[in-house]
């Protein structure tokens, strides 16, 4: 097998892709300069009452502009077709599309579903008019579907963990010495310091992320929420005593804490598992509560769906907390949980306490913004003419003013994702709670950087993907912001 | 104001107090005090050395107790050896029980031992702190005068291609968190890879002789973070300024644009951005201890990371000490300095 390089056969793309990408870099430079020296275009009227703008010159710059940006664009879906057509022949790049092709298939469908109903999807829906909202959600279920589509063992070429003796730090398209029967015959992103597929790894990190990353940020919320709303709405004592509570964490420095909690040594004495047990019961009253307040007038209603609802929730919350029908189970003593055949689920242990760590570390904030946005809304109409007609303090809360902070909140909660990608990112980057092995971004960071004078290929996909993700994230949240304010 | 001052400085204490207290907690968990008896003596000890060990060293009293120990408000504890000679805690080398004082903790003066760098803790902070504050000075003065002057350059005229352009910047700076900025920076100006090797990788030399070369990939490093973040919020108050009254009566008056943004406009604009620059010191905190690591400086946040892998327990209580008061300090700094530039608030 030859080994591969970048574009291949489609290498004749290479200058037209430079030429386009350098047009894009002179037009924006020529933009901003022309709008610092040039005077505002000048509006002249017309005798027939029309009006002419002046100044040719920043419209013929804008338009070069937009014709070189599109020309990118268009190059660049046309090595992913291509790739996608000609696969490995089209080279690393070529080869990499082909992978991908359940990705692109979705994000087309998605797109085009999403396009085609968008009036009637509300904020969702708005999203596709903002350009920047619509390149930063890309961005974000490209990773998604990376993440499921990788778990489900579609994208990858190899398996993550699996060494293949003689591709140690090999570079990019290094072929394998030896193929056997079905195996991909590649190493697409080469090889690491132990001979593992740098691409396999990099689409396995991203399921990781994908899992961890908006299911603690929920948790989070929940926790936050369910103690900033009281906080903010009653004020006084419970105000000033959360309030010190969430700056007490917020004044640890986060990788302090990390240290402090996620070592092998705190798991062993199961104080992740008491955070996990008092952490994880906050959804629980959240529904609870949320529920209660709304059908409490109708009891025959009401009883068997609080059942309902708690009971599959207090399932879920024991068989996530217990692990082999243990609550915490240290050398010197244990607390039972669910029985083994009623467990629905097992969290590994590392995974458990990165996940309380990242939650505990998030929701003082949450708490903060939540507390502030009820203590503001509090003072409006609407929650006077709920109060006079005798609602109760949680019905106001949750069901009065939780909605009217629904924009700043969405919007916090998708730069939020991030910043938990970030935090999951330093755990890893420190080599704490996920095992070592384990081919989450963070840790193939810090694998990688060993040798990063030599090698740059083990370090740099994992860190471009850690990047575009959180960068997709935070453009989301920018459109997200730019369209729920516009209403 | 005083008493605002007073009640903030008792909050602050009782917040310390708290936290210090919750470091103490962790760290003597006993799995973490064999940690530290096995990394101490060495790792094949049995359980009943482990024991034996900690109980020479005072280590199996109660919680309570340590932590007062080490507060220096109960007396340190001794331990009589069979050989008749005395060890505990305020008793350093080379000296006798009798000429050692009965209490020493940090009201004393007293920070304790290093049982990593075989130090007293004072002097490993002081020498760490005295690098890492020469990495955040340079941090400061590379990241707050370009976060300045780029936002208030997309913020003079909303919506324009500065604006745009920088925009774009800024949000990708605060997406690229530093092991990946870092990272990419390596691998671009310092591998033999790629070629430039403009500069060095590693920046264990600057701690010595900082130079441009080996002290400046760092730097850029730690400040491009917490650019983006600065710059989004000077935006942010650089438009909300220029939609204000009183700027629209400057240019009706006829006063020339950089006139109205140097002399109307950067006054008001700049008190937000003061207060998000002072709370932004504790995620610089934050970016030390991974940069330091990522270049292998040997600073403050790389002696934290030391500290906490081997639970050396009275280092990393002092370390946690100084990133408290950092953090609280500063948000007090921001809180009278945003009253003090702000004349239209007030303490009641």
């Amino acid at each position: 097998m030859e080994p591969l390089t970048w574009t291949g056969s489609i290498a004749f793309l290479n200058p037209l892709l430079a030429i386009a990408l350098a047009l894009m870099v002179i037009s924006i430079l020529a933009w901003i300069l022309a709008s610092i020296i040039l005077p505002e275009p000048q509006m002249t009227v017309n005798p027939d009452g029309t009006l002419t703008s002046g100044s040719g010159v920043r419209n013929l710059i804008q338009t070069v502009l937009r014709f070189s940006f599109l020309a990118s664009v268009g190059l660049g879906v046309a090595y992913i077709v291509l790739g996608v057509l000609m696969g490995t022949s089209a080279g690393i790049i070529g080869a990499m599309s082909q992978q991908f092709l359940p990705v692109w298939l979705s994000l087309v469908l998605l797109y085009a579903m999403s396009i085609a109903f968008k009036r009637k999807l509300g904020l969702y829906g708005k999203l596709f008019d903002s350009p920047i909202g619509m390149i930063g959600f890309g961005l974000v279920m490209f990773w998604v579907f990376t993440g499921i589509f990788g778990a489900l063992d579609l994208i990858v070429t190899h398996d993550p963990l699996s060494q293949v003796s003689g591709m140690k730090n090999k570079v990019p398209g290094t072929p394998l010495p030896s193929i056997e029967d079905g195996e991909y015959a590649w190493y697409l992103l080469g090889g690491d310091n132990l001979a593992r597929d740098v691409f396999s790894r990099m689409v396995k990190g991203a399921w990781i992320v994908v899992q961890i990353a908006p299911l603690a940020t929920m948790f989070a919320f929940m926790v936050g929420i369910t103690l900033g709303l009281p906080a903010g709405y009653y004020g006084a004592r419970l105000d000033t005593l959360l309030s010190f509570l969430a700056n007490l964490i917020l004044a640890f420095p986060v990788i302090l804490l990390f240290y402090l909690l996620v070592t092998p040594e705190i798991v062993a004495t199961g104080v992740p598992n008491y955070m996990a047990a008092i952490l994880f019961i906050f959804p629980i009253i959240f529904l609870g509560v949320l529920l209660n307040s709304r059908y409490y007038t109708r009891p025959t209603f009401r009883t068997p769906l609080l059942i309902g609802v708690l009971g599959v929730a207090l399932w879920l919350y024991l068989s996530l907390i217990s692990t082999n029908g243990y609550i915490v189970n240290t050398d010197n003593y244990s607390i039972w949980g669910l029985p083994t055949y009623l467990d629905l689920f097992d969290v590994p242990g590392g995974i458990l306490v990165v996940f309380v760590s990242v939650v505990f570390v998030n929701s003082p904030t949450v708490f903060r913004i939540v507390r502030g946005l009820a203590m503001d809304i509090k003072t409006r109409d609407y929650v006077a003419a709920a109060q006079t007609r005798g609602e109760g303090p949680w019905y106001i809360m949750l069901w009065e003013i939780l909605p009217n902070a629904r924009g700043p909140l969405i919007v916090d909660f998708c730069l939020r994702i991030g910043y938990t990608t970030i935090l999951l990112g330093t755990l890893g980057f420190f080599g704490l709670g996920l095992p070592p092995e384990s081919p989450d971004w963070g840790s193939t960071i810090n694998e990688g950087r060993k040798l990063l004078s030599i090698y740059l290929h083990p370090a740099l996909p994992p860190a471009l993907a850690l990047l575009s993700l959180v960068l997709g994230l935070n453009l989301l949240a920018d459109g997200l912001r730019e369209e729920s304010l516009k209403d | 104001m005083g008493l605002f001052i007073l009640r903030r400085v008792g909050i602050m204490l009782l917040t310390a107090l708290c936290l210090t207290f919750l470091v103490f907690f962790l760290t003597n968990l006993y799995p973490n005090l064999e940690k530290l008896a096995k990394t101490q003596g060495n790792f094949r000890m049995s359980d009943e050395q482990v024991e034996s060990f900690l109980e020479k060293g005072g280590y199996l009293q109660p919680t309570p107790i340590k932590y007062g120990e080490w507060l220096g408000v109960l007396p340190s504890y001794r331990h009589t050896n069979e050989d008749g000679t005395v060890q505990g805690r305020c008793i350093l080398p080379g000296k006798t029980a009798e000429e050692s004082p009965n209490f020493c903790g940090i009201l004393q003066g007293y920070w304790g031992y290093s049982t990593v760098f075989k130090e007293e803790v004072s002097t490993v902070v002081g020498n760490r702190l005295a690098l890492t504050g020469r990495l955040m000075f340079w941090v400061m003065l590379l990241m707050v005068p370009s976060a300045l002057i780029l936002g208030i350059l997309a913020g003079m005229k909303e919506g324009s291609a500065t604006d745009r352009t920088l925009s774009t910047f800024a949000i990708t700076t605060t997406a690229t968190p530093e092991y990946v900025s870092g990272v990419i920076f390596i691998a671009i100006f310092t591998s033999s890879a790629v070629g430039l090797k403009w500069f060095k990788g590693t920046a264990t030399q600057a701690m010595e002789n900082p130079t441009f070369e080996n002290f400046f990939l760092p730097v850029l490093t730690i400040a491009l973070y917490g650019m983006g973040y600065i710059a989004r919020m000077t935006r942010a108050s650089m438009t909300e300024v220029m939609t204000a009254q009183y700027i629209r009566t400057a240019r009706l008056k006829g006063v020339s644009f950089p006139n109205i943004v140097m002399k109307h406009a950067l006054r008001n604009a700049l008190i937000a951005p003061f207060t998000v620059i002072m709370l932004q010191f504790p995620w610089l905190l934050n970016g030390v201890v991974i940069v330091e690591t990522l270049f292998n400086y040997k600073g403050f946040g790389w002696a934290l990371v030391q500290a906490a892998g081997n639970n050396d327990i009275q280092l990393l209580l002092a370390i946690s000490v100084v990133s408290v008061f950092v953090v609280l300090v500063t948000q007090l700094i921001s809180d009278i300095g945003y009253v003090y530039l702000n004349p239209r608030i007030r303490i009641s």
